[in-house]
């Protein structure tokens, strides 16, 4: 009986951790992260923006790296139309050194990141999103005064080339946000390096 | 000349017979010391999450380059000798970047005499599979599922092997 009673509470506190985090229509909450630049950064300082590209990301992950060029691909396709990339770091450093501030600024310089590239300094913010791994997007889109959650995911079909994409799951999310239509699929999978926390 | 070219010839095949000669000493050596890992599609690899049979499964998703999926194989590795005679198999699916298998995965599986059954999955979209595997799973890894006849649950987590033990314990005989 104690074992069964055992069994259920890990099936509990695994579906638990699951239904935390946020679910498409959501309302997303805002951020001071610091940024590679130095300065803290909030989507409230967007004013121009229709919405927002967040993906939690890293510098050591080979999903992220293998998805680098092509962030900086939908930055330079989508900011002007309003939908800017914010890249976040949420890995805790002690964990993973090799995801500190310092070598976010490094890796940045090296890939001459156009986008913003955040640190979730205390991992405040990726619990609240419900992030789980890198790279991990949530698109999310102005609503009134409100940032609300429209697409949570991956980025395309084809993780490991680029030059094999079929569907751009996120861009064509984006597009039918410009077009005035929902996302379809509004939620897709893609595997990635769990993010890095000392309770893990 | 002509004595150039025999010479020439007799060099040629002393180098094939050499060749030959370390090839099939290295598969001789391979055989051996290590499992073949075989390159899997997810159509290929589906059935295998669903044996219908007396074993409990442990399926679990795995890389080399992730630290938590690395630091977790010693404790797949202990139930699968220890629960052998139990019926319990463990799966480890690999989903490094089949280009590294050779580079990566093999030295892996190798350093750290692996004897759990190993795979890699080789498939372009994980947007398509990973639902297949479990509908909870959001792509992080290490992610395991485990399944006997009456039983099938997922965990996206890392284990300790007592945390597996109590998972088994009350699905084996």
């Amino acid at each position: 009986m104690k074992r069964v009673s055992i069994f259920l509470s890990i099936i509990f506190l695994t579906v638990a951790s699951f239904s935390q985090g946020y679910k498409v229509g959501d309302v997303a909450t805002d951020f001071r992260l610091k940024n590679v630049d130095g300065n803290y950064l909030s989507m409230a300082g967007y004013t121009d923006a229709k919405g927002f590209i967040v993906i939690f990301s890293c510098n050591h992950c080979p999903f992220v790296v293998a998805y680098e060029d092509r962030m900086i691909e939908l930055h330079n396709e989508f900011a002007p139309k309003g939908f800017p990339v914010i890249a976040i770091n949420p890995n805790d450093p002690e964990v993973e050194p090799r995801d500190s501030y310092e070598l976010m600024k490094v890796r940045a310089e090296e890939k001459g990141f156009p986008f913003a590239y955040v640190f979730d300094d205390g991992q405040k913010i990726y619990p609240i999103y419900g992030a789980t791994h890198t790279p991990h997007v949530f698109l999310l889109e102005r609503a009134g005064a409100e940032l609300k959650v429209a697409y949570i995911g991956g980025i395309d079909d084809s993780p490991r080339d680029a030059s094999q994409v079929k569907e751009r799951y996120l861009a064509n999310a984006i597009n039918a946000l410009l077009a005035g239509k929902r996302p379809e699929p509004s939620v897709t999978r893609a595997i990635g390096c769990t993010i890095k926390a000392k309770s893990n | 000349m002509q004595l150039i070219t025999i010479n020439m010839n007799l060099i040629f095949r002393n180098l094939i017979l050499i060749f030959f000669l370390i090839f099939s000493f290295q598969s001789i050596i391979y055989a051996n010391d290590q499992q073949s890992i075989k390159v899997m599609s997810f159509d290929e690899f589906e059935p295998m999450l669903y044996r219908d049979t007396d074993s409990v499964y442990v399926v679990n998703f795995w890389a080399t380059w992730c630290a938590p999926c690395v630091r977790e194989i010693p404790a797949f590795e202990k139930l699968n000798e220890m629960y052998e005679s139990k019926k319990v198999k463990v799966l480890l699916v690999s989903l490094d970047f089949p280009n590294q298998l050779e580079s990566r995965v093999v030295p892996f599986v190798s350093d750290m005499k692996v004897k759990s059954e190993v795979i890699l999955l080789d498939e372009r979209n994980p947007n398509r599979w990973i639902p297949l595997v479990s509908e909870e799973w959001t792509g992080a890894i290490p992610a395991t599922v485990i399944y006997s006849k009456d039983f099938r649950a997922f965990y996206q987590r890392e284990f300790y092997f007592e945390e597996l033990e109590e998972i088994i314990q009350p699905l084996i005989n």
